[in-house]
């Protein structure tokens, strides 16, 4: 047998026997000496760094030939340490560390934070209704943006760019929406314990309205690339198979979950956020595959414009409500501004405290470095993210800081199906299966 | 349960007071009947289907609308096989843990969040553990799911969860030492130095102590 110089593709012999690495370019060399070994099973590894595998992300295949037989999945790349870390910090600055967790969707790791803090005091029902409507607009915003990459990445995984370029355009549009808001457009930290940071500028719904209009256009525009496109039927029907008993036995939820045709979904079947008094539907299919999968998050875009056209009329209706509880001993001391270079302080807040107020300056210190004190037990609050079930478990030991945070993240558990969906399959079919499941990395390792 | 200091000073020439101050918390009892909601219902149809009942369930314990059963771990496994089989909570939603140092002789727990979809109910069962005798059976063969979770859990805490098909590290390195979630575990980091300065590592600064 011949080495190889080729520096994309070479192998070398290990007492696990003959290990073949390819990073890119022309692999002929190297197919052709695996061609020549008299052994069929080939262990592959795919990741941590592969355009693929939705981030960093670790795919361990066995294969006879292009059938995988075995699956196994490698996770922890991106393990920061967020819930250790946010055991130092105050209940308000947990927010900055979690919204960055799952980072496609930010917005929906603040909420559930925010709902189980706030459950945690007994606050629940103070929280304004204003907030809470913010909240769910931004939260169903955050579902077309998140839902977007699904659909753009999941298409470019299996060969079709387009789809991409029109998912990333309108992803765009959403974003813009979150500067305007939040002053940010990823990892906002925009939804605080008691309410939201700042109430909407000026001019905000008729933008909202606009973009709301060009979304829903524009919509059509991918259902027409990858809806009846016989290429994507093909990479996508009967792929990825799961039915109701796989994805209740693995704890699966979300659109994997409604692709089985079951209609399960926490906004209607334990409302929170006030999303009774919404209306909407669940989209579902009985396909059990990626193809259904993806045509649920093609129809959950457009229910998720519905809800936002809603929160609209009502918070028309709201103007000049609050957008933090009243308790001065929880509510953040001042609503934030935003300037040319993002979110800050008011100037008019820092005008009182630094000249006017000592008593306004030494609540702002004693509130905004110590925190507020949040009564000792424990919680577990959910709500459905653009994955699934997104969950945290809180405890509290009765101080300014938490003492345990844990985020049951839908995309933690969801990649557990991954053996499930693709032993027997081929091996191309993987990755449409993980596409179809839709991880986020920052989610699953946390 | 009990905290000294505000930010944790302590030894350092902190004159503000915040230094001095305990705070000591009570740990939430045992919650008698009736427990309201749904949760009676869930009780009444536990103790009917599983006669051991009394036996097996430490506590329970109602706080913030949501049900809590404390169960011994020896009987944790059939528990499970019961709230699942006959009280129809098919999904395990997640397993996660808490340290608490100062609870002497059940420092660890194992917390499993489970959610009933023909019900519409949920409901948490609590484990505790030793540190020196950190065993829990592992349920991964009543809901699949649990793996991974159980996996997280004995990597963050240390907690071992016997019969687990294969119960290794999931987030840190394989050859990682120490469990990090634990309380006694630091913080970490490292000292940055920025033109002439050093910024001391995360767990040796004052307020993060």
């Amino acid at each position: 047998m011949t080495t190889f110089t080729d520096p994309y593709a070479s192998s070398q012999e290990t007492t696990e026997g003959r290990v073949y690495s390819v990073t890119g370019g022309d692999w002929d060399s190297l197919v052709t000496e695996i061609g020549a070994t008299k052994e069929e099973r080939v262990v592959l590894n795919m990741g941590p760094q592969h355009p693929s595998t939705h981030g960093v992300l670790r795919l361990i295949l066995e294969l006879e030939g292009e059938t995988v037989t075995e699956t196994r999945c490698g996770i922890g790349y991106l393990h920061t340490g967020i819930e250790k870390n946010t055991e130092f910090r105050n209940w308000t600055q947990g927010v900055t560390f979690v919204t960055r967790m799952d980072y496609l969707s930010p917005i929906f790791n603040e909420t559930a934070y925010c709902l189980g803090v706030e459950k945690l005091l007994g606050i629940t029902n103070d929280v304004t209704e204003r907030a809470t409507v913010i909240r769910v607009m931004m939260m169903e915003f955050n579902r077309i943006s998140s839902h977007m990459v699904a659909l753009g990445t999941g298409a470019l995984e299996l060969g079709a760019l387009s789809p991409m370029i029109f998912a990333f355009r309108e992803r765009e549009k959403v974003l813009d929406v979150f500067e305007m808001i939040s002053g940010l457009r990823m990892n906002m930290a925009y939804v605080r314990p008691g309410g939201v940071a700042q109430d909407l500028p000026q001019g905000a719904l008729a933008k909202i309205r606009e973009t709301v209009k060009e979304l829903r256009h524009n919509f059509k525009d991918n259902e027409k690339l990858l809806i009846g496109n016989s290429i994507w039927i093909k990479r996508t029907q009967g792929i990825g198979y799961l039915d109701l008993a796989g994805c209740t036995t693995l704890g699966i939820t979300g659109p994997v979950l409604r692709s089985t045709g079951l209609a399960w979904d926490l906004r209607k079947a334990q409302p929170y956020c006030g999303y009774e008094d919404y209306q909407f539907d669940i989209p579902t299919t009985d396909t059990c595959d990626v193809y259904g999968r993806f045509l649920i998050r093609m129809q959950e875009l457009e229910q998720s414009l519905r809800i936002i056209e809603q929160c609209v009329t009502k918070l028309e209706k709201l103007e000049g409500q609050p957008v933090m509880v009243a308790d001065k001993k929880i509510a953040w001391p001042s609503q934030l501004s935003i300037g040319a270079d993002g979110m800050g302080n008011s100037l008019n807040h820092i005008r009182e405290i630094m000249g006017e107020s000592m008593e306004a300056l030494i609540h702002h210190f004693k509130l905004v470095t110590e925190g507020f004190r949040v009564p000792a037990g424990q919680v577990y609050t959910s709500i459905e993210s653009p994955r699934g079930e997104l969950g945290v478990h809180l405890v509290s030991d009765g101080g300014t800081r938490p003492y345990r945070v844990h985020f049951r993240d839908p995309s933690f558990n969801n990649l557990q199906s991954t053996a499930a969906m693709c032993e027997g399959g081929q091996i191309a079919d993987v990755i449409a299966a993980v596409a179809s499941i839709d991880p986020v990395m920052g989610g699953v390792d946390r | 349960m009990s905290k000294n200091g505000m930010f944790g000073a302590s030894g350092s020439g902190d004159t503000s007071g915040f230094g001095g101050l305990v705070n000591t918390t009570t740990v939430i009892g045992s919650t008698e009947r009736p427990f309201g909601s749904y949760f009676d219902q869930v009780a009444d149809d536990l103790e009917r289907a599983y006669p051991l009942f009394s036996d097996a369930i430490e506590k329970v314990v109602v706080d913030r609308g949501e049900l809590t059963l404390f169960i011994k771990r020896d009987r944790l496994f059939d528990v499970a096989k019961i709230l699942r089989d006959q009280l129809k909570f098919e999904m395990c939603i997640g397993v996660s843990g808490a340290h608490y140092p100062d609870e002497s002789g059940r420092e660890l727990h194992a917390v499993y969040s489970l959610l009933s979809i023909t019900r519409n109910q949920r409901l948490r069962l609590e484990v505790s553990v030793s540190d020196k005798d950190s065993h829990v059976p592992s349920l991964v063969e009543v809901w699949a799911g649990t793996n991974w979770h159980e996996r997280e859990t004995y990597d963050m805490f240390g907690i071992i969860f016997d019969n687990h098909p294969g119960l290794t590290r999931i987030l840190m390195p394989d050859d990682w030492p120490g469990h990090p979630q634990r309380k006694d575990y630091p913080l970490g980091g490292i000292e940055i130095e920025y033109k002439g300065a050093t910024i001391p590592a995360p767990s040796q600064r004052r307020s993060y102590k």
